[in-house]
């Protein structure tokens, strides 16, 4: 029997961050309008797998996920032994900004995930003549806190472990069980102190408050979309940042949660497929 | 419908039937109090089994935490396909249903079996 292929191919992107040297992985499938995803605090770009092998998307869409730096398969900087990671709302803006510019994507649109969505913000935000449209999953200009992060990173606890359980909750129970622990797999094997560096930029340093009031829908079309089971970023979190933005599209998704692309593919389908075939007019 | 309290009685019998659970738990030994509305029950557990499981009030036991819930909180918990923002233990601390306290450290060190085993009595129905 011949060898049978997911459709998507991986590569490695060599290009400069802030001046520093990267390499960064990403997987894509497809042609047509780029389509860039954003994977959530402390996971990868397997998170988009599905979306990657739909041919329903990769027959209009060129689909990009790449790891952020730390995560899955892009290394971190030469150095990164001797300082604690965190991402910052500048970082985080400049890693997308170069990934694109590295890969002379022409308006691509961006859809990100949690971060990947609160970070989709700020480029609505900053950089929106840059982009076709903005996607945000599960995104809102802020959330409040629900656990200490401290306890993500420690020597007394097991740090994938614990980052998995933690998130665990954040899944919808209708979600199928096969695809529930695919998407903790990915938890378990962040590097350590990754997630916690990324929810400094969630909790900390990324609080978008105001700043939303300033997007402008015309220069840049905004989707929101929120599963119903995210107690992270609820449903009433993204309507409220969704009120100060004139022209942002919100869907709240029944029988999901925080992961949509990847705790339930089948149902994330149904909400993103619209959203997608507007966006390609 | 069954008291909460009444269905958390039946743990013991609950973990014991999990294979599964026990054998992710191997290497856990916890003191734990876990409140059910106004009532308490003092779990230890050794080697993710229950050593011993002790219902009501108990003087000056001592436990590492304490992970306490209304009965409204667990009704809802444990609903075979609970409602949006009853389904887990930390939604429930977010909405101010339930709270956790003490030392933490064994709880975080084994969160998911912990979430697994408070929330068995779904199986009932």
């Amino acid at each position: 029997m011949a060898p049978q292929f997911d459709p998507m191919v991986g590569r490695y992107l060599r290009t400069e961050i802030d001046g520093v040297p990267h390499r960064l992985y990403f997987e894509e499938a497809g042609r047509g309008i780029p389509l860039v995803c954003l994977h959530t605090a402390g996971a990868d770009n397997r998170q988009f797998r599905h979306l990657l092998a739909d041919p329903e998307v990769t027959s209009r869409y060129r689909v990009l996920a790449f790891d952020m730096p730390w995560h899955g398969k892009s290394t971190p900087p030469d150095g990164w032994e001797r300082a604690e990671y965190r991402l910052t709302t500048q970082s985080y803006t400049a890693a997308i900004r170069a990934f694109c510019r590295a890969m002379e994507l022409e308006k691509p649109v961006v859809m990100g995930c949690s971060i990947g969505g609160r970070i989709v913000l700020n480029l609505a935000i900053e950089h929106a003549a840059e982009f076709r449209a903005l996607v945000a999953l599960e995104a809102a200009d802020f959330q409040q806190p629900w656990y200490d992060t401290a306890w993500l990173h420690r020597p007394d606890v097991h740090g994938g472990e614990v980052c998995a359980a933690l998130v665990s909750g954040l899944i919808a129970p209708h979600s199928p069980p096969a695809s529930r622990h695919e998407t903790l797999w990915m938890y378990m094997q962040g590097g350590p102190g990754v997630f916690k560096g990324d929810l400094y930029f969630y909790r900390v340093d990324g609080d978008l408050r105001e700043k939303v009031k300033k997007i402008d829908t015309r220069v840049c079309p905004l989707y929101l979309l929120t599963g119903e089971y995210d107690f992270s970023c609820t449903p009433e979190d993204t309507l409220r940042t969704a009120k100060q933005i004139p022209g942002a599209e919100v869907t709240i998704m029944k029988e999901v949660g925080h992961f949509p692309m990847s705790e339930n593919p089948a149902k994330f389908r149904e909400y993103v497929l619209p959203v997608l075939a507007k966006i390609a007019g | 419908m069954t008291a909460p309290a009444e269905r958390f009685a039946e743990l013991p019998k609950l973990l014991a039937a999990d294979a599964d659970l026990l054998r992710r738990g191997r290497w856990l030994a916890a003191e734990c109090r876990i409140d059910i509305g106004s009532e308490p029950f003092f779990l230890s557990i050794r080697d993710g089994s229950l050593a011993s499981f002790e219902r009501g009030p108990k003087l000056m036991r001592s436990t590492a935490f304490a992970y306490r819930a209304s009965d409204e909180a667990w009704t809802n918990y444990w609903k075979p396909l609970p409602d949006p923002g009853w389904h887990d233990l930390f939604a429930l601390t977010k909405r101010g249903a339930a709270s956790m306290d003490g030392d933490l450290r064994p709880f975080l060190q084994n969160l998911q079996y912990f979430k697994d085993l408070l929330a068995l009595p779904r199986r009932q129905g």
